[in-house]
């Protein structure tokens, strides 16, 4: 099973990268943008088949390491069976 | 008093700090490697600065789950000392032995001089030899020190007293060097044995580096410990 997990500061978070690259693009001339964040993307490969047991492992590998619940929110999308 | 200072891949404070300890105030210290779980019967245990594991994920995110760290937790829970300084801070927050989280810089630099700070707490074993509204000048060197929880977090954590340093300007009026929530540089538990800060300490012990603020909260730590011996005996 393939799955991949983003990451993202909680939206109450202040984000200094985010707000930095919004500047940045801003000053490069697109001025549509209202606000960005930056976060992190896990692709991650899994031994079971199964969606509920998969979705299980990578809620537990989220609260133990890859996210700080402190601060980060963390989505998990399943992206399909391994090998296909 | 035996003083164990762990050594992570990437620790690069762990000299300073044995030197203070060994050196400068005599006492017996060890080092103590990230992948054995053994304290070494260590009465005080530094987490020092420096980077551990390439600070991957989150500054301190992987050293949080490395052996040693559950005979630390088990070190703390049952009232023994425990320093972060730095890295060691971001440790502590990533194990849950201190509340709250580091985000990057306010300004996204890597932030390396020195500080000013207000000492909010006195009575704590490790700062004991201090007084409150003290001014301090220490150096930081950092790029994740901007302290982070929520509000109501935040709140609870100044009513139970578990503010140890904030920054401040060198006339102790405020600043805040890095965007930390509320100007928090140091935070100990709500028992006062478990204390983590960002700026170094060990760097201005001695006066060959042309400032000792940083000495007296190792003293504070001596200073205890003899004193509990004493009530002992």
């Amino acid at each position: 099973m393939k799955a991949r997990v983003t990451i993202y500061p909680r939206p109450e978070v202040l984000d200094p990268q985010g707000k930095a690259v919004h500047q940045a693009l801003t000053r490069v001339g697109f001025d549509g943008v209202n606000s960005v964040r930056v976060g992190k993307s896990f692709d991650i490969e899994l031994k079971t088949r199964s969606q509920p047991l998969a979705m299980k492992q990578l809620e537990a590998m989220c609260d133990k390491l890859l996210a700080n619940r402190v601060m980060e929110v963390y989505e998990i999308e399943i992206l399909g069976k391994a090998g296909k | 008093m035996k003083c164990g200072v762990v050594v992570f891949p990437g620790s690069n404070c762990d000299h300073d700090v044995y030197h203070v300890l060994k050196h400068l105030l005599n006492v017996e210290t060890v080092f103590l490697w990230h992948d054995d779980a053994d304290l070494k019967g260590s009465d005080l245990v530094v987490l020092p600065g420096g980077f551990s594991y390439g600070d991957y994920l989150r500054a301190g995110a992987m050293a949080g789950l490395s052996p040693i760290v559950d005979e630390v937790r088990r070190h703390a829970e049952a009232g023994g000392l425990v320093l972060g300084i730095c890295n060691g801070f971001q440790i502590l927050l990533e194990m849950g032995l201190l509340p709250g989280a580091m985000r990057r810089n306010l300004g996204q630099r890597f932030l390396c001089r020195d500080v000013h700070l207000e000492v909010v707490r006195d009575d704590l074993a490790f700062t004991s030899q201090y007084s409150v509204g003290q001014i301090l000048r220490m150096p930081v060197a950092h790029a994740e020190g901007n302290y982070f929880d929520t509000p109501k977090n935040l709140d609870a954590l100044e009513k139970n007293r578990q503010v140890v340093f904030r920054y401040c300007d060198p006339g102790g009026g405020p600043d805040d060097p890095n965007g930390s929530e509320r100007g928090i540089a140091g935070i100990c538990n709500r028992d006062g044995n478990v204390f983590g800060l960002m700026p170094h300490p060990e760097r201005c012990s001695e006066e060959l580096l042309g400032n000792v603020d940083g000495l007296a909260l190792f003293s504070s730590v001596m200073k205890s410990a003899a004193a509990a011996m004493e009530v002992e005996a």
